[in-house]
C-alpha cells in the first residue's frame, strides 16, 4: 500500500511500476516500496519538496510528437549560440532517441539504452529513491564512450520536453558517459522544453586514469516543468571531471551530483550558476568523496534570485581517512534582487584525514547601492545597471567554464532571463 | 536672466543610524556658463554632500530649496537623465566594479547618453579609437580599459579614470570633488588638463578642493568658502590663496 504521506509521490507512479521485469528494475521497485519517494523529512530534501509534481498520475510520454515545435526548440538553442551548430549532437524527445534531429559524433561512440539497456554500477538503485525510480522507467538514453587516448572533441546532448496540454507525463532517461585512460570529451547537456513534464536523467560517469571531461549541464525546461537530475561520476587517478550547471527555466529544478575521487591525483570541479525569478525552486545539490591522497576538489556556485524564488544549495565534502593531503574548496553566495527571494544553504565538511586543506564559505547580498549610483551618475539607467551587476556578480563563475561555446550559451541563456525579468 | 546653475536655499539630510543629520543648511550658489567655480571649506561642512545631491544619489533627502540647471528642475530628475543633461561628478572616491571591464563600461555609459540625447550609438570600433586617444592624452597606461573598471587601480590611476569619463561624456557642468586630493604634481597637471581642454563658452565646473595648487593649473572665475552647511563667503581666485596661507579660522569666526 503506497501512501503518499509515508512514500512522498509515489502514488503518481502506481500504475507504472506494477508489473515490471528484470532483476534490476525489480530491485528498485523494491527499494521504491521501502523508502518512496523523498518528502521534507528526508535531510537530504529537507529545503525541496516534490510537491511541483502536482496530483495527476504521470503516464509515460506518447509514442508520437509534434516535430515542429521539436525542431524550434532545437533551432532556438542553436540560434542562441550558433556556434554549436556545426558539433555533433545527440537529441531525445521526451526522453526518446530522435534519429531525425540528430548529428551523430564521429570520435566517439553512441548506443542507446533502448538497444542494449546498461545500468551502471556507479548509481546503484537504493542510493537515492529518484535513481531508483529511473531505474525502474527508463526507456532510452545515450551511452557514450570514448577510447583510450582519444579526444573526442564537443558533443551536445540535447534533451527536449514538449509539454502537452491535458497530459501529465515523466521520462527518466539513463545516460552514461565513459572515458577510458588519457581520453577527452567535452559534453553540453542541454535540457530545454515548453510545457509541463517531469523530466528526471540519471547519468553515469566513469573517467579513466589521465582522462578529462568537461561537463556543462544548462537546465532551461518548460516553464511548468520539474527538472530533476542526477549525476554520478567517479574519477581514477589524476583523471580530471570538470562540472557546470546552469539553472535557468522550470518550475523546479534540482541538479545533484555525486563525485568520488577514486584514486590519486584525481581532480573535480562542482560549479553552478542559479537565476532564478518568479516562484521557481532552484536546488543544487553535490556530494563530494575524497576516497584517495592527492586529490583536488573545486567548487564555486552563485545564486542570483528574484522575485519569491528561492534557491537550495547543498554541499558536502566527505574525505575519508585515507585521503590525506587532500585539497578541497567550496564557496557558495547569493544575490538576492527582491526582498521575498530566498536562499537556503548547507555547506558540509566530514573530514577524517588529519593532513588537509578543505575551506568554505557561503554569502549573501543585495546589489551594492553605491555600485549602482556609481553606473547612473555616467547615465545608465537604472534596469540596464542592475543588469550590468548581475552579470559581473556571474562574470567569474561563468568564466570557469572552458569551452568557448558552452561558455557563451550559458552567457546568453543568462541576457535572456535578464531581459525576460526586467519586462516582467 | 535665467542661470546656467541656481542653487538656492538648498536644505538637505541623511538619515545616518537612525538619526536624522542636517547636513546643507541654506545653500545659495550661481555659476555662469563658461566658469570654473571653486569651493573650499573645512571636513564635514558639507561640501561632498553637496555634489552628491546635485548629482542625485537617494541617500540624501532635500528637505527645501531648489537647483535650476539650464532651466530644468534638476532635483526632480534621476541621476541617470542628470547625466544625459549634461551633469557629471567626478568621485571622491570612485566606486570599484569587479566583473565590470572598463572599455564596456565606457561604452555603455557614453552610449546610453548618446541616446538619451538623441545622437547615435558608437559602435565598438569607433568608440575604442576614441577611448584610445583619450587615455593617451591622460597618460593612461593601455591596459586600464581592459581592466575591471578601478579594481586594483592606485588611487592616482582611480582619479585619472574619472577624468577619463568626463572627457568622453562631453558633459556642460562637471562637478569634481576632491579629485586633486593624492595626486602627485604630474598627475595634478594632467587632471587640471583634462578639464581646461573642456573648457568653452558652454562649459562649466565646481571644482572641491583643500588645495591652492590644483588652481595653479585651473585657473578659477570664483571661489566659494563652504562652512555648517553653507556658502559663508565668496571672492576672486585670490581668495584661495589667503586661505591657503592663513587657513580657514579667520573666514569661520568672522562669519559667526
Amino acid at each position: 500500500m503506497i501512501s503518499p504521506d509515508r512514500n512522498g509521490p509515489l502514488n503518481l507512479f502506481t500504475s507504472r511500476l506494477e508489473g515490471i521485469t528484470g532483476a534490476e528494475r525489480q530491485q528498485a521497485v523494491a527499494a521504491l516500496q521501502r523508502a518512496g519517494l523523498p518528502t521534507r523529512r528526508v535531510e537530504a530534501w529537507k529545503y525541496t519538496a516534490l510537491r511541483a509534481l502536482g496530483q495527476s498520475s504521470l503516464s509515460a510520454p506518447a509514442a508520437l510528437y509534434d516535430a515542429k515545435a521539436a525542431r524550434a526548440v532545437l533551432d532556438d538553442v542553436l540560434s542562441a549560440q550558433d556556434s554549436l551548430a556545426s558539433l555533433p549532437r545527440l537529441v531525445f524527445v521526451n526522453g526518446r532517441h530522435a534519429p531525425e534531429l540528430s548529428v551523430l559524433p564521429k570520435a566517439v561512440t553512441v548506443t542507446f539504452f533502448a538497444d542494449t539497456p546498461r545500468f551502471g554500477t556507479a548509481a546503484a538503485p537504493d542510493r537515492d529513491p529518484l535513481v531508483a525510480l529511473n531505474t525502474a522507467l527508463a526507456e532510452d538514453g545515450a551511452q557514450i564512450q570514448v577510447e583510450a587516448g582519444v579526444d573526442g572533441g564537443a558533443l551536445v546532448l540535447l534533451s527536449i520536453g514538449l509539454g502537452v496540454q491535458g497530459s501529465a507525463f515523466s521520462f527518466h532517461p539513463r545516460h552514461a558517459v565513459i572515458l577510458a585512460s588519457d581520453a577527452r570529451l567535452e559534453l553540453i547537456c542541454v535540457q530545454a522544453g515548453q510545457g509541463a513534464y517531469f523530466h528526471n536523467p540519471v547519468t553515469d560517469i566513469s573517467v579513466g586514469s589521465g582522462a578529462a571531461l568537461e561537463h556543462v549541464t544548462l537546465q532551461l525546461e518548460g516553464a511548468e516543468a520539474v527538472g530533476l537530475g542526477t549525476v554520478y561520476a567517479d574519477v581514477a587517478s589524476e583523471g580530471v571531471y570538470d562540472s557546470f550547471a546552469l539553472g535557468v527555466d522550470g518550475l523546479l529544478l534540482r541538479h545533484e551530483v555525486h563525485a568520488r575521487l577514486g584514486a590519486s591525483r584525481a581532480a573535480v570541479h562542482v560549479n553552478g550558476v542559479q537565476r532564478l525569478g518568479g516562484s521557481q525552486v532552484g536546488d543544487m545539490t553535490s556530494v563530494i568523496t575524497h576516497a584517495a591522497p592527492d586529490c583536488i576538489s573545486r567548487q564555486t556556485v552563485r545564486n542570483v534570485l528574484d522575485g519569491h524564488a528561492r534557491g537550495v544549495f547543498q554541499g558536502k565534502v566527505l574525505v575519508e581517512q585515507i585521503a590525506q593531503k587532500t585539497d578541497g574548496y567550496q564557496m557558495n553566495q547569493a544575490l538576492l534582487l527582491s526582498p521575498d527571494a530566498e536562499i537556503d544553504a548547507k555547506p558540509e565538511l566530514e573530514i577524517y584525514a588529519d593532513d588537509v586543506r578543505c575551506s568554505h564559505g557561503a554569502t549573501v547580498g543585495a546589489l551594492d547601492d553605491e555600485q549602482l549610483f556609481y553606473l547612473r551618475s555616467r547615465g545608465v539607467p537604472e534596469a540596464q545597471a542592475r543588469q550590468i551587476l548581475i552579470e559581473a556578480f556571474l562574470d567569474e563563475t561563468l568564466g570557469l567554464i572552458s569551452h568557448a561555446g558552452a561558455q557563451a550559451l550559458c552567457r546568453a541563456m543568462l541576457t535572456r532571463k535578464g531581459a525576460a525579468g526586467e519586462s516582467a | 536672466m535665467s542661470q546656467f546653475l541656481e542653487i538656492s536655499g538648498l536644505n538637505a539630510r541623511i538619515d545616518a543610524d537612525g538619526q536624522e543629520k542636517q547636513i546643507l543648511r541654506g545653500v545659495d550658489l550661481s555659476i555662469p556658463p563658461g566658469e570654473v567655480h571653486v569651493i573650499m571649506g573645512p571636513n564635514g561642512s558639507g561640501k561632498s554632500t553637496l555634489s552628491y545631491v546635485l548629482a542625485g544619489r537617494d541617500d540624501y533627502e532635500v528637505t527645501s530649496g531648489s537647483v535650476q540647471f539650464q532651466g530644468q528642475d534638476l532635483l526632480a530628475m534621476e541621476p541617470e537623465e542628470r547625466a544625459a543633461a549634461g551633469l557629471f561628478l567626478a568621485f571622491q572616491s570612485p566606486v570599484e566594479l569587479p566583473g565590470v571591464n572598463n572599455a564596456n563600461f565606457l561604452r555603455t555609459a557614453i552610449n546610453a547618453v548618446r541616446r538619451a540625447r538623441g545622437q547615435e550609438e558608437l559602435d565598438a570600433v569607433a568608440f575604442l579609437k576614441l577611448a584610445r586617444e583619450a587615455a593617451k592624452t591622460l597618460s593612461m597606461a593601455p591596459d586600464m580599459l581592459k581592466r575591471n573598471v578601478n579594481v586594483g587601480f592606485s588611487g592616482g590611476e582611480k582619479k585619472r579614470n574619472e577624468v577619463l569619463q568626463m572627457t568622453l561624456l562631453q558633459p556642460t557642468f562637471a562637478i569634481l570633488d576632491e579629485t586633486d586630493s593624492g595626486l602627485d604634481v604630474d598627475a595634478l597637471r594632467v587632471v587640471a588638463e583634462g578639464v581646461n581642454r573642456l573648457r568653452a563658452p558652454t562649459f562649466s565646473a565646481l571644482v572641491i578642493t583643500h588645495h591652492q595648487k590644483l588652481l595653479d593649473y585651473l585657473v578659477p572665475d570664483r571661489i566659494h568658502v563652504m562652512a555648517k552647511g553653507r556658502i559663508i563667503l565668496s571672492g576672486g581666485p585670490e581668495l584661495a590663496r589667503q586661505i591657503d596661507q592663513e587657513g580657514y579660522a579667520k573666514f569661520l569666526s568672522e562669519a559667526a
